[in-house]
């Protein structure tokens, strides 16, 4: 079953909830705020809670992207969840990896890699 | 490529449009003078999180609270001031974003980042304005590491 809206495109799957980022760029105030609502209602209709969140087809964002991803784990977390990113640009990487955002984050090279991840931690 | 440097000095308000056609027009001039693609994305981002520094800590999001900007591109560096109205800080009482309990913090890696993607970083006294410079075609920043994911 897939599901869109303005900055996400959801599709609640058996073996993970894959969540697919639309914006190109990341930027403001006002995107992040309506990422994060929007997250936390994929979270909280997400029945397995593992989610892979896929930035494929993000090419630029800033660092408060990054402060988004952190409050999104911890929700994941709390409830017992997993949370995997994949999908992420080079040049995007390097952020997650000078900022050793890497050692809390699970990162995958594509959806299909970290569903596998997901779904051995069963 | 221009010989000659392209300047740019504009008055902004807080806001995050205000950046729009500043942004555009320092993009363009970064394809025109042959940046490279990785000191197009350096140079974007430390634009963007000295802005939302600008406007978040140093203007308070006042929105009539001006914030000034010199660009100039130049065929062998790229060079920007950005001056807000605020009180100004202490860029070295900032904590180190990767250590400890920092790294799970949702925000402070605005300044650490700019460090990171350019050649020169240096504040005013007041901590009201940065000065920032990155140069043409260097062949790797000094971030970590610039692989990708295997």
């Amino acid at each position: 079953m897939a599901e869109q809206n303005t900055r996400l495109e959801v599709e609640y799957g058996p073996q993970a909830d894959i969540v697919t980022l639309t914006d190109e760029k990341i930027l403001e105030d006002k995107d992040i705020r309506e990422l994060e609502q929007q997250m936390q209602s994929v979270i909280e209709q997400s029945s397995i809670k593992k989610i892979v969140l896929d930035f494929s087809r993000v090419k630029f964002m800033s660092s408060a992207v990054l402060g988004l991803l952190i409050k999104i784990s911890r929700r994941v977390y709390e409830q017992d969840g997993n949370l995997a990113l994949c999908g992420i640009s080079p040049k995007i990487y390097e952020i997650f990896k000078i900022t050793r955002l890497t050692k809390i984050f699970d990162i995958y090279k594509d959806v299909d890699s970290a569903i596998e991840e997901l779904t051995e931690r069963q | 490529m221009p010989e000659k440097t392209a300047k740019r000095k504009v008055h902004l308000q807080s806001s995050p449009q205000a950046l729009d056609e500043s942004r555009q027009w320092l993009l363009s001039k970064l394809k025109e003078y042959k940046y490279c693609e990785d000191d197009v994305f350096a140079v974007h981002l430390a634009l963007e999180e000295a802005f939302f520094n600008a406007v978040k800590h140093g203007n308070k999001m006042n929105y009539d609270n001006e914030i000034n900007v010199d660009f100039t591109v130049a065929p062998d560096k790229v060079e920007i001031i950005m001056t807000d109205s605020g009180e100004g800080f202490n860029p070295d009482s900032i904590p180190d974003c990767r250590v400890g309990e920092n790294l799970y913090k949702t925000d402070g890696r605005g300044i650490f980042l700019i460090r990171c993607y350019m050649d020169v970083v240096e504040f005013n006294e007041k901590g009201n304005s940065i000065h920032m410079i990155r140069h043409h075609r260097k062949p790797t920043n000094s971030a970590e590491s610039k692989s990708a994911i295997d």
